[in-house]
């Protein structure tokens, strides 16, 4: 096979550096801020400091509101990581009857406006009689992480041999006992890696979060209401650059785990056709 | 194979008890309008190795299939020593199988592997280990016991996915075409290895192939299967030289079919006029129903034998060599026989020369009317 061939040297290369720099100049802005002495985010940069990160574990409201985020992200991370199992293992496993229908409609919160998700679910929570809390949070982020979660999932379920579960049955084992002494030690990247994706979004979620929350923020919360100051602005970007830095490490795990989990099963049942 | 005579002899014994192992009986298996097993009944013995042979859909991975537990007959029941399966799934099933993607765990070594089903049964004092290392000697992997599954070829891999089922000690060992994913000569090795490993374990293997020359090879009996029911069930030479029909004799290698003129029919011998053979008596076969006043007859290709120079023979038949094809130890001759509406195939070894024989000469060809077996359409 040929190399793949070099873009020419001209527009397109440049569309393409334009893009990227569209794309991740804003982003780059915020950890070289976040080190900057002055409080104000202008050029020329004053001095470099680490004042603002230093300050981030001395504001109680900010401590209150990342515990309650990381009990937000951790029970949404949970819950929609169990729902997306059972889904994913009756999508890739069984043919029924509106199989590709269901599929769709579980992942149909990916493209709904998250504003009138937002607002539809305020709306059944306050009818339901539930009062607003960090529990109805955790409701509004399992719904926008489960599509995450089976996309996941089902690339880590796909191409499972299922010949491997009836060899497991056919040296005796029980059912429970062949999810798990095979199955889940097969699939078990896929669902810690669906496990750190839907923890990295539950973490960045704010307009769900918002609307949903009573009296508990959330960082993403946390971080909005810390704007209105124009002195907070240095401490909002150091712990801006945090969560980044979190959730792309997570993000890039998640990814590396994936990929394993889809070797595994994939290697094994593409011995034939 | 006069090199192993104790093992023969024992074998030999073995199926002499002729005690059923698993009895089918009527055994149908639909999906909606279709009937991948119709009405299928088959009893095979204790300590027999049996094949299911035939074309891929026929039902054969079917039938194996629900002797092992993974699927329901619709009717019938299936026994395995003399217990009805029915009710009762695979994990219970006194059976194990070899399956066609071997189905090796990837995430555990070759022992753990071995070791899977023992893990239930809470072996004490070493007895697991030694059980592991006992089957793993029996199919030549000593030593390889720590390596991991994806780092195993794939002949390699069969071997544990034998151990794993043998070291269960099953009564019955169903093996879901097992060699369809091997070369050519590992293929052919391991035949004799499995049909080797089975006289000394003794144990009743289900083979399931459609590969007509494995199933021959290590085969005690064979049943042949089209389109959900079964044709034949009779010893390799049985099925090979006197099939039924001429589906089964097609399927088992090359024949040569005869339209003949039925003189007269008796008890368990024909009487039938040919126009290339002339008349012959040969044996009715069993399931023959007369249809008007025609039979077919069929012949091998290598039981026409090419007559050099002067030799003659009590039966004999001329005609003229119209092909020739070159297979290295043997030659394939077409040869038109006045008289025949098809020329007849014939199969000669090389070592007369054969080969050297140009199209276009007038040859004779020696029979054996023994050979020439009546069959149904």
């Amino acid at each position: 096979m040929r190399a793949r061939r070099f873009l020419p040297g001209g527009w397109l290369s440049t569309y393409a550096f334009l893009y990227i720099v569209f794309l991740y100049l804003p982003v780059i802005f915020l950890p070289v801020f976040s080190i900057n002495t002055a409080a104000t985010p202008k050029f020329p940069l004053t001095g470099f400091t680490l004042q603002w990160y230093e300050d981030l574990p001395r504001t109680p409201a900010l401590l209150d509101a990342a515990w309650n985020s990381l009990i937000v992200g951790v029970s949404a991370a949970i819950l929609s990581t169990v729902l997306g199992i059972l889904a994913a293992r009756s999508i890739t496993r069984y043919r029924y009857p509106g199989r590709r229908a269901i599929n769709g409609l579980i992942m149909a919160p990916l493209v709904l406006p998250e504003v009138i998700v937002a607002i539809s679910m305020l709306l059944v929570m306050l009818q339901l009689g539930l009062s607003l809390s960090l529990f109805t949070v955790v409701l509004g982020h399992v719904l926008i992480c489960i599509p995450y979660s089976m996309t996941v999932l089902t690339s880590g379920f796909e191409g499972f041999d299922r010949s491997l579960e009836e060899a497991s049955a056919d040296l005796g084992e029980s059912a429970f006992g062949t999810f798990r002494r095979v199955t889940l030690p097969m699939v078990a990247p896929a669902i810690i890696s669906s496990l750190l994706v839907c923890f990295t979004i539950s973490l960045d979620e704010f307009i769900i979060a918002f609307f949903l929350t009573g009296t508990e923020a959330t960082l993403p919360i946390y971080i909005w209401g810390q704007l209105r100051f124009a002195s907070k602005l240095p401490g909002v970007l150091a712990l801006g650059t945090l969560l980044l830095v979190a959730s792309l490490l997570l993000m890039t795990i998640a990814e590396m785990l994936r990929r394993r989990a889809a070797r595994r099963t994939q290697n094994e049942g593409g011995l034939y056709a | 194979m006069p090199e192993q005579p104790r093992i023969e002899r024992t074998h030999a014994d073995r199926i002499q008890s002729e005690r059923p192992m698993i009895e089918i009986r009527s055994v149908t298996r639909s999906y909606g309008a279709f009937r991948a097993l119709d009405d299928a009944s088959l009893t095979i013995r204790e300590g027999e190795f049996f094949s299911l042979l035939g074309p891929s859909g026929c039902g054969k991975t079917t039938l194996l299939r629900m002797i092992a537990g993974f699927d329901n007959p619709t009717s019938g029941s299936i026994a395995v020593g003399g217990q009805s399966m029915e009710g009762i799934p695979a994990n219970r099933r006194p059976t194990n199988m070899v399956f066609q993607s071997y189905a090796i765990f990837p995430h555990l070594n070759v022992e753990q592997n071995v070791a899977y089903g023992l893990k239930r049964l809470k072996l004490r004092g070493g007895e697991e280990k030694r059980r592991v290392e006992e089957a793993l000697a029996q199919v030549s992997l000593t030593g390889l016991g720590k390596r991991l599954a994806t780092e195993l070829s794939g002949g390699q891999r069969q071997r544990v996915a034998l151990a794993r089922a043998l070291v269960m000690r099953p009564k019955v060992l169903l093996l879901d075409e097992p060699l369809s994913a091997l070369d050519k000569k590992l293929r052919e090795q391991m035949q004799v290895e499995l049909r080797r490993l089975q006289q000394a374990v003794g144990i009743t293997f289900v083979l399931v192939t459609h590969d007509q020359y494995e199933a021959l090879a290590m085969s005690d009996r064979i049943a042949v299967m089209f389109g959900g029911k079964i044709a034949q069930v009779a010893s390799p030479k049985e099925i090979y030289q006197r099939p039924v029909n001429r589906q089964v004799a097609d399927f088992l290698g090359g024949m040569n079919f005869v339209k003949a003129e039925i003189v007269e029919e008796n008890g368990a011998s024909l009487i039938v006029d040919t126009l290339g053979f002339g008349r012959i008596k040969t044996d009715k076969p069993k399931a023959f129903v007369r249809n008007g006043g025609g039979a077919t007859l069929g012949i091998r290709p290598e039981r026409l034998r090419v007559l050099w120079d002067n030799a003659t023979a009590k039966f004999e038949v001329a005609g003229k060599v119209v092909e020739r094809h070159y297979f290295g130890e043997i030659t394939h001759l077409i040869v038109e026989i006045p008289g025949l509406e098809k020329p007849l195939s014939v199969t000669e070894t090389n070592d007369f020369g054969a080969d050297d024989i140009p199209v276009g000469t007038s040859i004779r060809l020696a029979y054996d009317p023994e050979a020439l077996v009546a069959m149904a359409d």
